[in-house]
């Protein structure tokens, strides 16, 4: 299961309205633990495939390093990714298999219609190898408390 | 050199995040790294081996498939290697 606070669920999708009708992509920060993911805060990135944003996203790993570094800091892993999307169903594509190669993360997908996000599903990359992976549906758990990024706001309003 | 171990590879380090290994260059740190922890070589390299293609090197900030030297470049103790598998993907579908 995927656990993730509702305003980094709403982020997330919100991120997808923003860069309609482009994918959006981005980092999912938090613990793996017995019972899932858990996501303490969500990293915005870039999507490097502008020759073909409306049905593609890449993320440079360079900003993936950098992501990885701030995370390690906040004692913090990549439990997951997310992206969105546009007018397309909310599952993943053969594309998206292709190049899924984090097993044991969340691969979080928005479908956004005509610029409003719509379902938002998760999909958990299982296997021991590139040969015999696959996508598992993977039930999401929205916890209502305050997200990692919420309580670093408050504590700089203080 | 530190190299630093992404979240789907720790299964095969022990649930380290890194781990320190001798060598001089890059191939030998890797070389270091896969004789001990045995199992990463298939998930890191293709049964011809070479480096699978969705796997990304970096050596500090810059990607060893740009270095003139690749990996036979010179590394220090202090140098940081980070292994990082491709993000990518997407819809193909259109309404």
């Amino acid at each position: 299961m995927l656990h993730l606070t509702y305003s980094d669920y709403s982020a997330l999708r919100t991120h997808g309205e923003e860069t309609y009708p482009h994918e959006c992509c981005g980092v999912l920060l938090g613990n793996s633990q017995p019972d899932g993911n858990h996501v303490r805060q969500i990293v915005r990135a870039g999507n490097t495939r502008t020759d073909s944003a409306h049905n593609r996203y890449n993320i440079a790993p360079e900003e993936l390093i950098r992501i990885q570094r701030q995370a390690r800091k906040q004692g913090l892993d990549i439990v997951g990714f997310y992206h969105s999307h546009p007018d397309c169903p909310a599952q993943w594509s053969q594309t998206d298999f292709a190049e899924a190669h984090w097993v044991g993360c969340s691969y979080v997908i928005t479908r956004v219609d005509q610029g409003k996000a719509a379902v938002t599903n998760s999909f958990l990359l299982t296997g021991t190898s590139e040969e015999d992976k696959k996508f598992l549906d993977e039930p999401v758990e929205i916890e209502v408390r305050k997200s990692a990024t919420e309580l670093e706001q408050e504590k700089g309003k203080a | 050199m530190k190299i630093n171990i992404p979240t789907p590879l720790r299964a095969y380090t022990g649930g380290q995040q890194s781990v320190s290994v001798p060598g001089a260059t890059v191939g030998e740190a890797l070389e270091a790294l896969t004789c001990a922890y045995p199992d990463l070589r298939q998930h890191l390299y293709s049964a011809e081996g070479k480096l699978r293609s969705f796997v990304n090197l970096y050596l500090n900030d810059d990607d060893i498939r740009y270095l003139p030297q690749k990996e036979a470049t010179p590394v220090e103790e202090s140098d940081e290697l980070s292994i990082i598998p491709s993000i990518a993907g997407g819809c193909r579908c259109y309404l």
